[in-house]
């Protein structure tokens, strides 16, 4: 079975003249892979995330056509609360994650709120502060800390709940580089290991994440244009063609193509782009 | 450059009031129409240290001056027309009733005429391109869209020193490429651009000079690419370098001649370019 099945979905915000934001979208996302979501400002790419844990329609009012499955229950029936087992979702802001009295128990809140042992969200508590490196701020309150310390907190929020499918909105926006390095690769890890079945993430740098996506889905004024894996995708017409941050290595090989000096594929990463000058 | 500096830190602490000490002694000096970066790691000072530039937060030690205002004892009202921060979060900026309404706000006290006041907000919604959401509710934008209208509500006040925090956020090219020529056309016409951001690639291509923050202090201060090919300064401060300056370096250990400052993407085609050309030839000559 699908992870998440659209069928035929639109959706429009409630409120004055508004448009159409997602429309006719047919996808279906299968478990086992690295999903990179990506598109220009305002392309709908939040709003696609909120329709695959139910905050649309059932927090975000508007007119919805069409209906979204999560591993077959139907998101107008089923409480958001219900699918967050199966999907988490960090928020675009982390601010708008967060309201515990410190990182401690905003780590705890959606495991407790699942009915789950003490001694098991003890554990997944220390396991998360670990793992997204933020021990020494533990017992602070989440509205005192920096921008990129509140990020890592939302993330550790969500990867307490051990869902299926862990959707990031723009993960690293506030992420040391470094920093969001180590998180993207421990978000692979929890993929190759299988703790989680499927990563699908929002972004814009898309340096970091291109080298670890096994598929593209690309979103354009509210429509899907291209699905697939991720090297037929950046070596196809669409790509470099919808206004997206293409990494330089892309870019350099993209130019020397174009002047007919390179045939080849383009490369992911400098590693890919060193293979190149080699095999030269 | 003149030589008596626009911004003046000296020793600055800054302890928050649940006792964590933010800033344990930071000194630096900012000229007239420079773009200055400051980079490092999550939690370093970067949010705090620019907060008292305009004094929304004050030093608990040292000193911060601001044309030889010490902003210990300067009306904040004073030096917030002097100095506009386009805060990291844009909702913590945000908080009208309509995008229109944002900008608005942010041009009273100004003492501009009603006119004046019309004229500059149609002026400001269409070099931003938010003219389609003037009735729109801030918090109804897209990420990428927020950050654009926390920009501009700053920017329509045309403050002599312009600070940003993580202005590339949720940008996407068109969106970078425009943030990239405001920087430029600011600083070309005499305003100084302070920008603290994690974007290594915007970085190096807009930003000549970066202030590296670790721990509450100032570890590096110099020209960026110089910095961002520094491997053990990039280690400390959590950074790592960009994309062009690793392929040089990887080039060079196989053992071909890459001039030592390629960090453009223009540059790099230029010199993979002979590099091809020369295979081609090489090839070609090889056969018999
Ligand atoms: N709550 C809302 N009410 C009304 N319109 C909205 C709302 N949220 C988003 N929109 C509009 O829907 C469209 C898609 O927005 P969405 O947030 O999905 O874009 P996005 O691809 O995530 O963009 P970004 O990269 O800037 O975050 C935009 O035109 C936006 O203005
Ligand atoms: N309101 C606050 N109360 C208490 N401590 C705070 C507050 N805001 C920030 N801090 C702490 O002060 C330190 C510096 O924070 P600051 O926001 O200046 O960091 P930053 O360099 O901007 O980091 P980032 O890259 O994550 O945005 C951090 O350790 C943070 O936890
Ligand atoms: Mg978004
Ligand atoms: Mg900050």
């Amino acid at each position: 079975m699908n992870l998440i099945k659209f069928e035929d979905f639109s959706f429009k915000y409630s409120g004055q003249a508004q448009d159409f934001v997602l429309k006719d979208i047919d996808l279906e996302i299968d478990q086992g892979k690295f999903i990179l979501l990506s598109g220009i400002t305002g392309s709908g790419k939040t709003s696609l995330v909120r329709a695959m844990n139910g905050l649309i329609p059932q927090f975000y009012h508007g007119e919805m056509i069409g209906n979204v499955f999560v591993k077959g229950k139907n998101t107008r029936e089923v409480p958001t609360s219900l699918l967050s087992k199966e999907v988490g979702l960090v928020f675009q802001n982390p601010e708008n994650q967060l309201l515990a009295m410190n990182v401690e128990r905003e780590i705890a809140f959606g495991p407790e709120n699942l009915g789950i042992e003490w001694n098991e969200i003890d554990s997944r508590i220390k396991e998360c502060l670990k793992v997204v490196n933020i021990e020494h701020l533990k017992k602070k309150a989440p509205f005192e800390l920096s921008g990129g310390e509140q990020q890592r907190v939302a993330i550790a929020s969500v990867l307490s709940l051990q869902p299926e499918l862990i959707i990031l909105d723009e993960p690293t926006s506030l992420l040391d580089p470094l920093g969001a390095i180590r998180i993207l690769l421990l978000l692979k890890d929890l993929l190759q290991e299988k703790k989680v079945s499927t990563i699908i993430v929002i972004e814009h740098r898309l340096d970091l994440v291109l080298p670890l996506s096994d598929e593209i889905i690309l979103i354009d004024k509210g429509r899907i244009i291209e699905q697939g894996k991720t090297h037929e995708v950046i070596n196809g017409d669409i790509f470099l063609n919808i206004g997206l941050n293409i990494p330089k290595c892309v870019s350099v090989f993209q130019t020397l193509k174009n002047d007919k000096l390179y045939q080849g594929k383009l490369p992911l990463s400098v590693q890919e782009s060193i293979e190149i000058i080699k095999m030269s | 450059m003149t030589s008596i500096p626009q911004i003046v830190v000296n020793d600055l602490q800054y302890h928050y009031p649940d006792g964590t000490i933010a800033l344990k002694g930071v000194s630096l000096n900012i000229y007239r129409g420079e773009i200055v970066g400051i980079m490092g790691k999550n939690g370093a000072g970067k949010s705090t240290l620019i907060k008292t530039f305009n004094g929304l937060l004050k030093p608990t030690f040292g000193t911060v001056y601001v044309e030889n205002n010490n902003i210990s004892d300067t009306f904040t009202s004073y030096l917030s027309k002097k100095v506009g921060i386009v805060f990291q979060n844009p909702e913590l900026q945000l908080f009208a009733n309509t995008v229109e309404d944002e900008i608005k706000f942010s041009l009273k006290n100004l003492n501009l005429s009603k006119e004046a006041i019309d004229e500059k907000i149609s002026e400001t919604l269409k070099i931003f391109d938010l003219e389609k959401y003037r009735n729109r509710s801030p918090f109804n934008l897209s990420g990428g869209e927020k950050k654009r209208l926390a920009i501009a509500s700053i920017m329509c006040r045309d403050p002599e020193i312009i600070v940003f925090d993580e202005p590339t956020i949720g940008q996407d090219a068109s969106g970078i490429t425009f943030i990239k020529q405001i920087i430029k056309e600011n600083a070309t016409s005499g305003k100084t651009v302070v920008i603290v951001t994690h974007d290594i690639e915007f970085t190096i291509d807009v930003i000549p000079r970066i202030i590296l923050m670790a721990d509450g202090l100032v570890v590096a201060d110099g020209p960026t690419h110089k910095i961002l090919s520094h491997d053990t300064i990039l280690e400390m401060t959590s950074l790592t370098s960009p994309q062009l300056v690793k392929f040089s370096k990887s080039l060079t250990e196989l053992g071909e001649k890459v001039p030592e400052d390629i960090f453009l993407v223009k540059q790099m085609v230029q010199y993979l370019s002979e590099f091809f050309k020369n295979e081609s030839r090489k090839r070609k000559g090889g056969k018999p």
